[in-house]
């Protein structure tokens, strides 16, 4: 009777047992990584807007502070997103004949609302309120990233739960004093943990962790 | 009346673990000859005809689970656990035997255990797999399961710990784990013999893939051996870790009937008690329709009965004590419990379990009666229901009536209750037909050395 | 069955064949009811499909959403969850902006909600321009911040998909410039005189539209207005006339009585002013010590309620004879005389009585004796004697002018109008809100008879029984639509405004319709309410501005109360021949049946409110039903058992009913609630319960003797959420379930001697003892530590909580078959259990929320942590985290968590996306679910607060539960403040934890019962 397996088979049933372990670890690997890939977080990722709108023209070029356009920062769990009555203000004025701003117009002539696309996008079981980070020193910049450089706005942390628990366990490291929150350039200064203790005590910054305070 | 168990009725207990006049090449023959001997008989073809129906019968039950939730089953509150926890906790217990009796008999050098470990191992890997199926489907969102398990993670959360559904995910895997390793590697050298004695070609191949290049060289045989030892050595101490994790699920809870620290020993002990009964409900019409009288012998099932025996009487110790310890306690939650137990609106079950489980197997104390194949059959198909019933006292009695009596509720299983329940049984008859037609249901290897001896000695040591 | 207008109606056929058969049979034929009307064979089965009652069948039934289903599940199964990518979403804004909005914080608007000629005051929250929680207006006086179930649920009905949305005229769509039109043409035809016009509208208490309807009277002289409220206070109206001469509207001051007496009235949960008769009875309860003196209360009644259960002393009687008690408690208090009344009948003894009446003299000026609406005017009579006998008039109680502009009483008006239609005088209809055809009196054939007039006009919420009769269907707005104004049960008017434009262009209010018969017809709902007010009031233009902004602010118009009156009341009044009461009755065999306003649906307007009929009622925890609810030993008198379905046959006329047997009802009489058997209300109201008003007729509205109760062999299945009792078929009661409740001191009750002389009685030993005992190291709460008392001598068992969460918290309903699978989904419950003989037992409420555990069993268990504690000591349930194991649930001695078995949360209907609170998650599928002492509102308090850098105030955060209270019973605060509320009710005597020797440490504990009863009294 002929064998039917050459004897290099051996090697294949060999590699086949250490083989297994390996191929599910580098599974996991790839999985993981893709969940951290922009493709998959948007992270840097600028979106289509029917307006090509530019922060880094208005917040940086032209220096508009941000609750110009996002009133309700400092007293709602949303930022708010302008009106087109707000665009108009300027707008009514200078480019008017732009067509670039001829949705802004129609806009305001058609009382129909501009449909932006949301950027920053958190999962509706999450309860995110900008007003108390706002009002506890913590910046726009440190979640929106160098906005004043974006010509189209775009994603700058991964939102997940770990970028914000990331935060919440140690303050110290992103807090900046009051008056910097809403300054698009604010550079983080060299002495940035002493400084962060210090305030974390003024401002009475506790590193809430449990559930509720965003899941509810 | 089998002739056979007539015949040595008196002293089944020292009959032979093989009947004299048995080769090396007779029983192998014999073993062998089943896989890949005269093709798939009527009878097998008609067994295993309706073992798939009950399997399409799961299909179509875990389908319709899938698609419209949990709701489809009778829980509710305050009896959020049914069918599938009884279940599970069934079929776990089942999958004891296999692994007690080819890891702890042989560190104990049973010769007895030879003829059935590999189809009682065989047992516990497909119980394993119903039972194992069952925690994934009772949670209300299956498709996290995965939130069980410890993994980075973007939420940067482990799983909880403290909560004994989180040992569960361990041990029932580990054990699945072992047992499965220890039955393949134990079949390595069946699987070169089936290779090297198939006519067909596929057939050659296949078993050649699986013997992984056995070569039967001494250095095999001792990497074999060493292989075997490990593994024994590594299952034993899960047969006891196992069972007794599941019953911290209950144990650790606050639940009246449920809060008790003599689950884990009494949990172990009715796991073994079942597992033995299931192998015999398995082993007897098996060694009828292959003519394997002489090899599985009288002897093995008297010994059977008498662990069945030993299990038995432990766990009706475990009732006695739950009982007493209710009245001693002065708990009047636990007395109300037991009260609720033996005159409730659940009465009539816990009675059938007591008679199931305690009052009949007693029958085994007489030898006519372990030496008598019929009876010991319905005796040991009794246990397998008492046991059923033992897992839904526990379960659905404790919690219908707990603490707060506004709550209070009855629990009505559905059709899908049942559906799901018999449909894992189609699966583990499946798996098992598919086994006793392919893959060789004793281990030839350790019937030819039993052979050896029985040459040498015509009894065993 | 859909009644959506916006399809031609699926029912016309059968209508035609009602309409055909009426041409031929003519006036003479007399008909049962509408059902008999017609053979044809599509009406039968019209009736089979509207009334499946046979089977326990619910509408809201799972299958009806298995597309989603299936949909959701395949979804949620293509991608495990965490390898989905997040879908994009858009940003809407504003394009110009509205001053007073913020977006994502609630704005707060106060307005008026009218019942039955009564207005409660409210605070209706609206989150960016949409109404989603309703509170309780401070500033009102029947609320002080009170609400009830009915208030709580309106909301829903605003967005209830089943509302009818256009103008509707023959069964086909039509609009409002069209009936305009339609209008005119009335105005035209009826123009001099209107000798053919007739406007029926419910009781009225609103100036405005008052002034609206006199004015089409004065222009057209001959035309009639006729009121008819089904559950409106004719017998009080009748009461008041029969004992001063005029229809007075009488006012309690329960905080003031000390002693009172209910003749059947359940003053605590219906009727005008229920809500602050509440706060103010539950006043004079709060124990704070031994030496607080409690009043004490009566109860006479026949079926047992909630104002039954607080009672310290409750005979069941039939309602037939009350009067007999009333006019025999009269002559012990030397009023009238007795007129014959026996010494002892309806089981109270005359020493009893005799007690009752020694207890009000001892306490002259602070008693009360209070009428049931459903009592006959005799009764009511009786009760203003024998207070104006007490001197509590202008003490406990006072009289002020009617609160209807027009008070007229409903049953005899509505009689003029059917016999004016029967004699074919009415040539136009105009039927202003209600539903006669389903509720008018059975004897009126109200439907037949409305098929005479030439133009019949329907304007209501639904395209209901009466819509789907006449031509014209006008949807009416809902109140927080529409303008308008109301009196409350004090006379003090409300203002009625709008949260929200009209959901659907087609609806519009009483007042807009009205106008289209007068003379400006057009005007806007607005314009005609401010209009009204500015002829009124003395301010004028800046002044009056003013005045409108301030009253529009605070919901009422300041001081307009009605002014107490002076009436002498006669005592010489002759008791009515009366049939309902020979002393014999109780031995006698013969059967009564009392018909009663529903506590969950009332009298059926309610009906499509899934909130509502899903609500356990008190004391028999039903749901989704109706049902005959009759005495144990009666029941095994008439050899019925629970669940039996039976003909209920009364002189002639039949309906169907379950029977429920209840304890601690009158012998010998079966009560029926009313608004069941709804044939046209809508996918969640067509079908449930049994139609009283087959067998309610005029001459004995709300009981009558001589019912036949006949088996037939079917059974019923009703929806309970809790078997307090079960009863065996030999109709005995094992209060297994009652007796273990006492036994674990769930229900910690004293005497008032018992608890003057062992203040402590209701700690538990085995509590002090466990302390400590656990494994895990304990939690320390610095800062806040949240707790809850609920104070058990205070909660009337309204279940306003119960409403007031469901709407807070996005509690989904799940339907009758759920609820019978043990699957209701309310995070509180109102638990009940009874103490004593089936006969007449004690009954005690006991409201539970999630307990909030320090040592919380729930926690340790969950394999994922979506269950968890925070710092402040609350138990998270954190819905996104949980794979659904319903571990916790198990583990839960209190069984307070809910499981979504399916997906019970209705994530198709738009409409409902509405009332949802944006700030909680809508769960989904197969999670676990519970109360979380509203941390969205705790949240918003400590963010608020945090930005101003202050600690929380006490009484900043108000829990939904404890706002709707109407009993101030459920206190929430900070316990780590000694200060707080909570902390000092926590520190009183009677306060006790639930099965504490389990040393779970609930955050949530309860304040002991204490009754007081009448030491002169040994039963």
């Amino acid at each position: 009777m002929s064998q039917i397996f050459h004897t290099s088979t051996n090697v294949l049933s060999r590699l086949s047992i250490y083989g297994g372990v390996f191929i599910v670890a580098l599974l996991g690997a790839v999985l993981y990584g893709v969940e951290l890939s922009p493709w998959y977080t948007d992270v840097h990722v600028s979106r289509e807007q029917p307006v090509p709108f530019s922060h880094k023209h208005h917040a940086g070029e032209l220096g508009i502070d941000c609750r110009y356009c996002h009133t309700s920062v400092e007293k709602s769990a949303f930022a708010g997103v302008p009106p087109t009555q707000t665009c108009m203000t300027c707008h009514s004025q200078i480019w008017t004949n732009s067509a670039m701003l001829e949705p802004v117009r129609s806009s305001y002539r058609t009382d129909k609302s501009i449909s932006w696309t949301r950027v920053n996008a958190l999962p509706d079981f999450v309860y995110f309120d900008h007003s108390i980070h706002v009002s506890k020193g913590i910046g726009c910049t440190t979640c929106h990233g160098q906005i004043a450089e974006m010509p189209l706005t775009y994603r700058e942390g991964t939102l997940y739960m770990s970028w914000c628990l990331n935060c919440h366990r140690q303050p110290e490291k992103y807090v900046r004093p009051k008056s910097q929150v809403f300054n698009p350039n604010y550079v983080v200064p060299s002495n940035q943990m002493e400084l962060g203790r210090q305030l974390v005590k003024e401002y009475k910054i506790q590193s809430l962790q449990n559930c509720s305070v965003c899941h509810r | 009346m089998d002739p056979e168990g007539s015949q040595n009725i008196n002293e089944a207990s020292q009959a032979p673990v093989l009947e004299p006049g048995h080769t090396l090449s007779s029983v192998t023959e014999k073993i062998s000859s089943i896989v890949l001997g005269r093709g798939t008989t009527k009878g097998w073809m008609f067994g295993f005809a309706i073992a798939f129906a009950l399997l399409m019968l799961l299909n179509v039950a875990v389908t319709y689970l899938l698609v419209k939730g949990v709701g489809i089953w009778g829980i509710r509150i305050p009896i959020a656990w049914g069918f599938a926890i009884v279940n599970f906790v069934w079929w776990i217990g089942i999958g004891h035997a296999g692994t007690l009796i080819s890891a702890i008999l042989l560190l104990l050098h049973q010769k007895w255990r030879t003829s059935i470990n590999r189809f009682a191992e065989a047992m516990t890997i497909f119980a394993v797999a119903c039972a194992g199926m069952f925690p994934l489907l009772h949670m209300g969102r299956p498709w996290l399961f995965f939130y069980l398990m410890p993994y980075p993670n973007a939420m940067w959360l482990w799983p909880q710990f403290r909560s004994p559904l989180v040992w569960d995910v361990f041990a029932v895997s580990t054990y699945a784990t072992v047992s499965l390793l220890f039955w393949f590697v134990g079949m390595v050298p069946d699987l070169a013999t089936l290779r090297d004695r198939a006519k067909n070609r596929a057939a050659r191949i296949i078993y050649g893939v699986l013997a992984m290049g056995w070569r039967g060289s001494a250095v095999h045989w001792s990497r074999y051996e060493t292989a075997s030892l490990l593994l024994a050595g590594l299952a034993t101490p899960l047969v006891v870790s196992v069972h007794t994790v599941v019953s911290f699920d209950f144990s650790v809870a606050i639940v009246p009937g449920w809060h008790s620290t003599i689950f884990p020993p009494y949990f172990v002990a009715g796991a073994i008690y079942s597992g033995f009964a299931m192998v015999i409900t398995l082993a007897i019409p098996i060694r009828k329709f292959y003519h394997l009288e002489d090899l599985v012998t009288m002897r093995h099932l008297d010994n059977m009965a008498k662990v069945m025996l030993a299990t038995g009487v432990i766990v009706a110790y475990g009732y006695m004590m739950e009982t007493f310890i209710a009245f001693y306690s002065g708990n009047q939650y636990d007395r109300y419990m037991i009260m609720n137990r033996m005159t409730g609106p659940y009465a009539f079950f816990y009675w059938l379990l007591i008679a199931c489980n305690i009052v009949i197997p007693q029958v085994l104390w007489s030898r006519r009666v372990r030496n008598s194949v019929p009876i010991l059959f319905v005796v040991a198909l009794i246990v397998n229901v008492g046991m059923w019933l033992e897992r839904f006292v526990i379960v659905v009695v404790s919690l219908h009536r707990d603490y707060i009596p506004s709550a209070w509720g009855t629990y009505m299983p559905t059709r899908w209750d049942w559906a799901t329940y018999v449909g894992t049984i189609g699966l583990f008859l499946t798996l098992f037909y598919l086994f006793i037609r392919f893959l060789p249901m004793i281990s030839i290897v350790e019937m030819r050395s039993l052979v050896e001896e029985t040459n040498e000695e015509g009894q065993p040591k | 069955m859909s009644s959506n207008p916006n399809t031609p109606d699926p029912n016309s056929i059968d209508l035609a064949a009602v309409r055909a058969k009426l041409a031929q049979a003519g006036q003479k034929h007399f008909w049962q009811s509408l059902e008999e009307l017609s053979e044809t064979k599509e009406y039968r089965e019209f009736l089979e499909h509207e009334f499946p009652h046979d089977t326990a069948k619910n509408p809201e039934g799972i299958d009806r959403r298995d597309v989603l289903k299936l949909a959701a599940a395949s979804a949620a199964l293509a991608g495990l969850s965490a390898c989905t990518k997040l879908p994009t979403e858009k940003i809407v804004p504003y394009v110009r902006p509205p001053e007073e909005i913020i977006p994502g914080r609630p704005l707060f608007y106060a307005t008026s909600m009218q019942l039955a000629g009564a207005a409660a005051g409210l605070l209706v929250e609206s989150n960016m321009g949409r109404p989603t929680k309703i509170e309780g207006n401070p500033e009102h006086p029947g609320s002080l911040g009170g609400t009830d179930v009915f208030t709580q649920a309106s909301v829903l009905t605003l967005y209830d998909p089943d509302r009818s949305q256009t103008v509707i005229h023959e069964g086909r769509i039509s609009d409002w410039s069209t009936f305009g039109v339609a209008m005119a043409d009335v105005r035209g035809q009826q123009s001099p005189k209107g000798s053919g016009l007739r406007i029926l509208t419910e009781t009225v208490t609103s100036p405005s539209l008052t002034a609206q309807i006199r004015a089409i009277i004065t222009q057209f002289p001959q035309a009639k207005w006729h009121q008819y409220e089904q559950c409106g206070r004719d017998n009080v109206r009748a009461g008041a006339k029969l004992a001063f001469g005029k229809p007075v509207n009488p006012v309690y001051k329960f905080d003031k009585a000390d002693v009172i007496v209910s003749l059947d009235a359940d003053f605590l949960t219906t009727g005008a002013g229920h809500v602050r008769y509440a706060r103010d009875f539950s006043s004079r309860r709060s124990m704070e010590s031994p030496s607080s003196n409690p009043n004490r209360l009566y109860v006479v009644e026949c079926m047992p309620t909630s104002t039954g259960a607080m009672a310290d002393h409750r005979k069941p009687v039939r309602a037939s004879e009350v009067p007999e008690f009333a006019a025999r408690l009269a002559s012990e208090l030397g009023i009238g005389s007795a007129n014959g009344a026996s010494a002892t009948a309806q089981g109270i003894s005359a020493e009893w009585t005799r007690a009752v009446a020694k207890d009000l003299q001892q306490h002259r000026g602070s008693s009360l004796v209070i009428a049931g609406d459903e009592q006959p005017a005799y009764v009511h009579a009786l009760a203003h004697a024998m207070n104006a006998a007490l001197g509590n008039v202008g003490k406990t109680v006072y009289y002020t002018d009617p609160l209807d502009a027009d008070p007229v009483d409903g049953i005899e008006s509505l009689g003029t109008l059917v016999n004016d239609m029967k004699a074919g005088k009415v040539d136009a209809l105009l039927i202003l809100g209600g539903n006669p055809v389903y509720d008018a009196p059975a004897d009126f054939d109200f439907g037949p008879a409305l098929l005479n007039v030439k133009l019949r006009i329907h304007s209501g919420l639904y395209y209901d029984e009466t819509g789907e009769l006449c031509q014209w269907h006008v949807p009416a707005t809902h109140y927080l639509e529409s303008w308008g104004d109301a009196r409350a049960y004090d006379g003090t008017i409300g203002i009625i405004q709008p949260l929200i434009a009209p959901l659907y262009e087609g609806c519009h209010s009483a007042y807009e319709i009205t106008a289209l018969l007068g003379s400006d017809p057009g005007k806007s709902n607005h314009d005609i309410v401010r209009d009204y007010w500015a002829g009124q009031r003395p301010e004028k233009e800046k002044a009056f501005e003013d005045f409108w902004e301030r009253s529009l602010h605070d919901g009422i118009i300041a001081g307009t109360a009605l002014p107490a009156i002076s009436v002498s009341a006669r005592s010489d009044f002759a008791k009515p021949a009366a049939p309902q009461a020979p002393a014999t009755a109780a031995s006698s065999p013969d059967l009564e049946i009392s018909f009663r306003p529903d506590p969950a649906i009332f009298d059926g307007r309610f009906a499509n409110n899934g909130w509502l009929q899903e609500l356990p009622k008190p004391n028999t925890r039903l749901t989704w039903d109706n049902a005959a609810m009759i005495g144990a030993a009666t029941a095994q008198h008439l050899n019925v058992t629970a669940g039996d379905y039976v003909k209920l046959q009364l002189n002639g006329r039949e309906t169907k009913a379950g029977i429920m047997i209840v304890p601690g009802h009158a012998e010998n009489s079966i009560t029926l609630h009313l608004g069941y058997g709804r044939r046209r209300a809508g996918k969640v109201g067509t079908g449930p319960g049994f139609n009283a008003n087959f067998i309610r007729t005029s001459a004995s509205p709300w009981s009558a003797t001589g019912l036949r109760v006949e088996k037939t062999g079917k059974q019923y299945y009703f929806a309970v959420t809790q078997h307090q009792y079960i009863i065996d078929h030999q109709g005995r009661g094992s209060e297994e379930a009652s007796d273990a409740a006492f036994h674990r001191d769930l229900i910690q009750v004293a005497t008032l001697e018992e608890f003057r002389a062992n203040p402590n009685f209701a700690r538990d030993p085995n509590e002090e003892a466990t302390r400590g005992l656990t494994l895990y190291p304990g939690f320390k709460y610095e800062g806040y530590a949240w707790g809850m008392s609920i104070d058990l001598n205070k909660c009337v068992g309204c279940n306003a909580c119960v409403v007031a969460c469901q709407s807070e918290n996005n509690i989904a309903v799940v339907g009758k078959e759920q609820v019978m699978a043990g699957r209701a989904m309310h995070w509180i419950r109102v638990d009940t259990y009874f103490r004593g003989g089936l006969e007449n037992p004690e009954m005690y409420y006991e409201p539970m929320p999630c307990m909030q555990c320090e040592n919380a069993p729930c926690e340790v268990v969950c394999p994922v942590g979506a269950t968890t504690h925070s710092p402040e000591g609350l138990n998270e349930m954190t819905y996104n985290r949980c794979v659904g194991t319903r571990y916790c649930s198990n583990n839960c001695p209190y069984k307070v968590r809910r499981f979504n078995f399916f997906l019970f949360s209705d994530w198709q209907t738009p409409s409902l996306y509405g009332v949802r609170n944006p700030n909680v998650t809508v769960r989904s599928r197969g999670v676990m679910e519970k109360c979380t002492y509203c941390v969205q509102r705790i949240n918003a308090a400590k963010i608020r607060s945090e930005e101003e850098n202050r600690p929380v105030h006490d009484g900043e955060i108000v829990t939904a539960c404890q706002g709707a209270c109407p009993a101030d019973a459920i206190v929430f605060g900070n316990i780590n403040d000694p200060n707080s509320r909570v902390a000092k009710l926590k520190a009183q005597s009677r306060n006790y934890s639930l099965v504490g020797e389990l040393n779970t440490k609930p955050r949530t504990t309860y304040l002991a019962r204490v009754r007081n009863p009448n030491p002169e009294i040994h039963e």
